[in-house]
């Protein structure tokens, strides 16, 4: 019982870290048709902005993690602006390129900065884990699921019940409309890449105590990025945040009671069950058209 | 005019000569190594400790009178870019010996070469038995198989209190990760000791806690942890934070270098056994003084301490190469390797000596290098 309770609060901080990494993903891919193959070099950024932060200046946890925040947003708004503007999107094969292009070279400038020694970012937060029965968990992980909870109501009332979430919503249904009415669809391309960005590095400097900090971390968040979108369902928001907590629940009770070795075959044997069954999605209500 | 054809005749023959001359200055010695990619660290760590025993070397006087030069190829972490690494060493470079290529699979993926071109390789990283059981005869290691990390550690089960009555496995998913448990599963059954569960975990992961979650219910009383250092760090963590109470031992070399800054929980120990461990050296290094030579000489160049634990493999490689070329008496493939064969050097690790192993008539060299166990302690590193 005790094993069991103990993948279900593993299962629930994990998923909310998954959840955070997948909704930045699919609000660029359901908005603006990118498919953002940085994605996990953002998360990789933030965390590099946190161990900057908190190990080499010895600033304050909490604060790096606000400040990854801002320059994942503004990155983001920079590779949209200097990058994918120019190119007008038109040709999905050229935005492809252009986002792996960009993939290549943040992680090798992270390696060339940084080196391929993994840096560790001490936590803020006491070391000994909080227990009740039998289940551990460690400060550092409450505080992330806590964090975590809190972005993903804060990013469904700006999507939901914001004049930017509205124009964002109309932009996703139909941009030509959006256009006609007066959206900015420009500015909100922009805006949104740079939302989606600045989620990607704020979990990556809410990880940083977590996990260690690598040049090639970004390749495993991106897997599991695209995993959770496409759980979820493309470009569907309450869905990524839904695949999430899926693929975290697959993974911790695949690994806890059938296999670790299928661990991550797991996550991609449900997706495929997904892809075949439900398409459009494991949480799509109906069926877009257009 | 005939004069001064002759004149220029003996220009010509005479820079010839000195460029020949200069060719031959210097002996050279390929180095194969992962500086970038996935595994670039301790690739560079390794290159560094070569570098260091080149500049050691000559300092002394070199080898047959003649300077080391190192020619170091990056193999990307990469098993087809370490046979471009190799073929360029040997074409190009025309280097009589080689050292390389960091790990199994990227050694096992160059050894063919070796043995088309006829160039010896000393394998400073790799513990794989195939490398050595495979029958290329151009092939000597100096890093020990994970079987011989197993009986080695088998030797010192006593040292353990309360005793190992049963252990659970968390491995690395490659060949190193599962090779080692199978060999460590096998000591421990002739022990006499319960195997319990084996779990992996993919060589990228970084969250442990549902194979942590297994393991920490299954009534163990150790866990057998194999993987690189990012991994070990994390699983150790990771086991702290969940609870674990069971002892943990870490194989393979690598250390958990981070945890000295950032330790676990207080009184949180954890076992890992070495080949080479700078915090103990001094009480612990088969050869304290040359040893001693090793670190300060790293540390005069400001490279990183935790370094250490990977570089003397980089630093007794040459040492060996060296010995091999001085007992040779002349830098040519094959004569390296014959001498390869009656090598005995004194390395950071231990007397390094080479064995046949492999089939009869294409064996391989095979040394039996010393392991040593630490344990580290609220950031403090002790010998067992």
């Amino acid at each position: 019982m005790d094993q069991f309770l103990q993948h279900i609060v593993n299962a629930l901080v994990l998923g909310s870290t998954y959840a955070l990494l997948g909704i930045g993903l699919t609000l660029i891919f359901g908005i603006m048709r990118v498919v953002n193959f940085a994605h996990g070099e953002l998360y990789a950024f933030g965390a590099y902005v946190s161990y900057a932060l908190v190990s080499l200046l010895g600033l304050n946890y909490f604060g790096s993690v606000l400040l990854a925040g801002m320059l994942g947003l503004l990155l983001g708004a920079a590779i949209e602006f200097l990058l994918l503007r120019r190119c007008k999107l038109e040709n999905i094969d050229e935005v492809m390129l252009i986002m792996i292009g960009l993939m290549i070279i943040m992680q090798n400038a992270e390696l060339l900065l940084w080196g391929g020694v993994a840096k560790v970012v001490p936590t803020p937060f006491a070391q000994e884990s909080i227990t009740i029965g039998g289940i551990y968990l460690s400060p550092t992980r409450l505080f992330v699921f806590c964090a975590a909870v809190v972005l993903l109501i804060a990013f469904y009332l700006i999507i939901e019940r914001s004049r930017l979430g509205l124009a964002m919503r109309a932009t996703f249904q139909d941009r030509d409309a959006a256009k006609i009415v007066g959206v900015n669809v420009g500015s909100i391309y922009t805006l949104t890449f740079a939302l989606g960005s600045c989620m990607a590095a704020v979990t990556g400097a809410l990880l940083a105590p977590v996990f260690v900090v690598a040049p090639t971390m970004g390749d495993l968040a991106s897997l599991k990025a695209f995993a959770i979108v496409i759980l979820g369902g493309l470009g569907n928001i309450p869905g990524a945040a839904l695949g999430g907590f899926a693929l975290a629940a697959i993974e911790e009770f695949g690994s806890g009671y059938i296999s670790t070795a299928y661990r991550d075959a797991l996550g991609f044997l449900a997706i495929l069950i997904v892809m075949v069954i439900r398409p459009q999605g494991l949480f799509a209500i109906k069926e877009r058209v257009g | 005019m005939c004069n001064r054809k002759k004149l220029l005749a003996v220009l010509a023959s005479g820079a010839l000569f000195a460029s020949q001359a200069h060719a031959e200055d210097t002996i050279k010695i390929g180095v194969s190594q992962p500086l970038t990619g996935s595994v670039a660290a301790a690739g560079t760590y390794v290159t560094n400790g070569a570098r260091l025993a080149a500049d050691y070397l000559n300092a002394n006087g070199g080898v047959l009178g003649k300077q080391i030069e190192l020619v170091v190829e990056d193999n990307k972490s990469n098993p087809r870019e370490a046979v471009n690494s190799a073929e360029k060493l040997i074409l190009s470079n025309k280097v009589p010996v080689m050292m390389g290529a960091w790990g199994s699979t990227f050694t096992l993926a160059t050894m063919p070469k070796l043995e088309e071109y006829g160039v010896p390789m000393v394998v400073e990283t790799a513990s794989s038995s195939k490398v050595t059981t495979s029958g290329n005869p151009w092939v000597f290691r100096i890093s020990p198989t994970s079987k011989m990390e197993a009986q080695a550690f088998a030797e010192q089960l006593s040292a353990f209190q309360p005793a190992i009555k049963k252990v659970d496995f968390l491995s690395v998913n490659n060949d190193w990760g599962l090779g080692a448990a199978t060999e460590f599963k096998a000591v421990f059954e002739a022990k006499g000791i319960e195997v319990g569960r084996s779990e992996t975990m993919a060589p990228d992961a970084t969250d442990l806690s549902a194979q942590l979650a297994a393991i920490k219910n299954s009534g163990s009383d150790t866990v057998i942890v194999t993987s690189g250092v990012e991994q070990l760090t994390l699983a150790i963590r990771q086991a702290a934070e969940q609870g674990i109470k069971q002892r943990i031992i870490t194989t393979g070399g690598s250390f958990p270098e981070p945890l000295v800054k950032n330790p676990g929980p207080k009184g949180y120990v954890t076992t890992h056994l070495l080949f080479f461990s700078p915090w103990t050296a001094e009480q612990q290094a088969a050869n304290p003084e040359l040893a001693k030579a090793y670190m300060d000489a790293w540390n005069e160049k400001g490279y990183p301490f935790p370094g250490l634990t990977e570089g003397f493999r980089g630093f007794d490689g040459i040492l060996t190469i060296a010995e091999a070329i001085r007992l040779a008496g002349k830098a040519e493939p094959e004569a390296i390797r014959d001498a390869l064969w009656k090598v005995q050097v004194k390395g950071v690790n231990g007397d390094i000596a080479f064995h046949q192993e492999g089939p009869e008539g294409k064996e391989s060299g095979q040394n039996k290098p010393n392991i040593y166990i630490v344990q580290l302690k609220d950031g403090e590193v002790s010998a067992l």
